[in-house]
């Protein structure tokens, strides 16, 4: 096991953040429930899928925003027979979801996006649902509670919480702050609050201090554990 | 007259794109929606938003120049403005569900006379899944369907939608090669039609019921 820097939490008690890939194979078991960042696969942490896909863990119930394509991020784990259940928003540029889902080996819950992401937030920020004029009127809504509101139906859709979040940084200072370049924000800062455990895959990691406390966009308090990614 | 199917996308995409006026903030839909940048008129300053994060999208990027932190929702790689700024999904469909978004362009599978719209779901068949389509048909202020007229012979513009909804009363306008079709309370009114087909034509390839309207013009294109 190899440490590379160490830091001190307000206790004084020392913190590895900083670790080799391997190291994170005790934490990652099967039937876990793993968010992952990236929209169809642009911000996703394709080392961190490599590790789940070289474990080969099973069952694993994966929220993300879609099924990516067969040969990037969740696309990936998908293909691999690693999955059982989806939350995502989008399998269309996947096929093999949709064909796992016909044949009956995969659980597909489709979650429209704008909502998916608020069941998330929502899971992340302490609040007990939200309530979506999206999918009033469609399948979206079925089984699921209405609240009417000044005159307007609102579906009440509920949090979504996670055992573990792979998110992946642009830029990750070794406290864990996080800068994410472009596009490639989209879920990562949302997962990293809604899960027990955060993993941040760093493209470019540097000293703590480099990033300036400004543009932190998910603060290192929250992240557990951060790799070393590269490009 | 049969149209080509290039050429009919090409006099969609040319026509919602005068739909749009100056200062929107527009979302475009993944395929055809997404070529109506290509035709914005002169002097109309239209600010493009990305579900995956951005607004102030530009064109696609050119060969060689691609940045994988800089792409549409449809995983293209392409420009953003110096005006443009990104964000994560969250405050992305803030902007849409919170009615920011002025317009929304999207394809269809079918839309009917109440203005209902299906483009998510095949059952049986093909199930991509909504995206952020039903976010945006309820958010955007104006819901422009961009679409042949038919697939495959068949009409797309029916009584009442056999598809799964992506949401109830939503469409405002449906743009195809053939005509331009108002939704309002008391059904379709076609409001232009394509210079080279007659009323009657339009009427074959429509199932739902088309109001004419009584100022029909010649679609501009």
């Amino acid at each position: 096991m190899m440490k590379l820097e160490k830091y001190l939490n307000s206790r004084g008690e020392e913190m590895n953040k900083l670790v080799c890939i391997d190291d994170l194979k005790n934490l990652i078991k099967d039937g876990m429930t793993i968010m992952i960042g990236g929209f169809l696969g642009f911000g996703t942490p394709e080392k961190l899928i490599d590790l789940l896909i070289q474990m080969n863990i099973k069952d694993l119930i994966i929220i993300g925003n879609d099924t990516s394509f067969i040969d990037k991020g969740i696309g990936r784990l998908i293909v691999n027979n690693q999955v059982k259940k989806v939350i995502v928003s989008h399998i269309g540029t996947n096929p093999e979801t949709g064909k796992l889902m016909n044949e009956g080996k995969l659980e597909v819950e489709l979650s429209p996006q704008g909502t998916l992401i608020e069941r998330i937030r929502a899971g992340g920020f302490g609040l007990g649902g939200v309530l979506t004029p999206t999918g009033v009127g469609t399948l979206v809504e079925e089984g699921k509670e209405k609240i009417n509101i000044s005159d307007k139906e609102y579906i009440l859709e509920l949090p979504l919480k996670a055992d573990l979040a792979l998110i992946r940084g642009s830029i990750v200072d070794k406290f864990g702050n996080t800068f994410y370049k472009g596009i490639t924000k989209n879920f990562n800062p949302i997962i990293a609050m809604a899960a027990n455990t955060v993993i941040v895959e760093a493209q470019d990691l540097v000293e703590v201090g480099e990033i300036e406390p400004e543009v932190v966009m998910t603060p290192g308090v929250l992240v557990d554990y951060i790799i070393e990614g590269g490009e | 007259m049969i149209i080509d199917e290039k050429k009919g996308k090409e006099i969609i995409a040319k026509r919602v794109a005068k739909e749009l006026s100056d200062g929107q903030l527009v979302n475009l839909g993944i395929g055809l929606p997404t070529k109506v940048a290509n035709y914005i008129p002169k002097g109309i300053n239209v600010t493009f938003q990305s579900e995956n994060g951005m607004v102030g999208m530009g064109k696609a990027c050119e060969s060689g120049k691609e940045d994988a932190n800089i792409t549409n929702a449809g995983g293209q790689y392409v420009n953003i403005l110096p005006q443009g700024a990104f964000f994560d999904s969250a405050m992305s469909f803030g902007l849409i569900r919170g009615g920011h978004v002025d317009a929304t362009v999207l394809g269809a599978l079918q839309v009917d006379e109440e203005g209902n719209l299906a483009n998510w779901n095949i059952p049986g068949k093909f199930i991509p899944g909504m995206g952020g389509a039903m976010d945006l048909v309820v958010g955007a202020k104006k819901v422009i369907i961009a679409m042949l007229h038919t697939a495959k012979g068949k009409p797309k513009i029916l009584k009442k939608c056999n598809l799964p909804f992506t949401a109830k009363k939503v469409v405002d306008l449906i743009v195809t090669e053939l005509g331009v079709i108002e939704v309002t309370d008391k059904g379709l009114v076609l409001k232009e039609i394509n210079k080279n087909i007659t009323i009657d034509e339009i009427k074959a390839v429509t199932e739902a019921e088309l109001i004419i309207s009584e100022n029909l013009k010649y679609m501009e294109g």
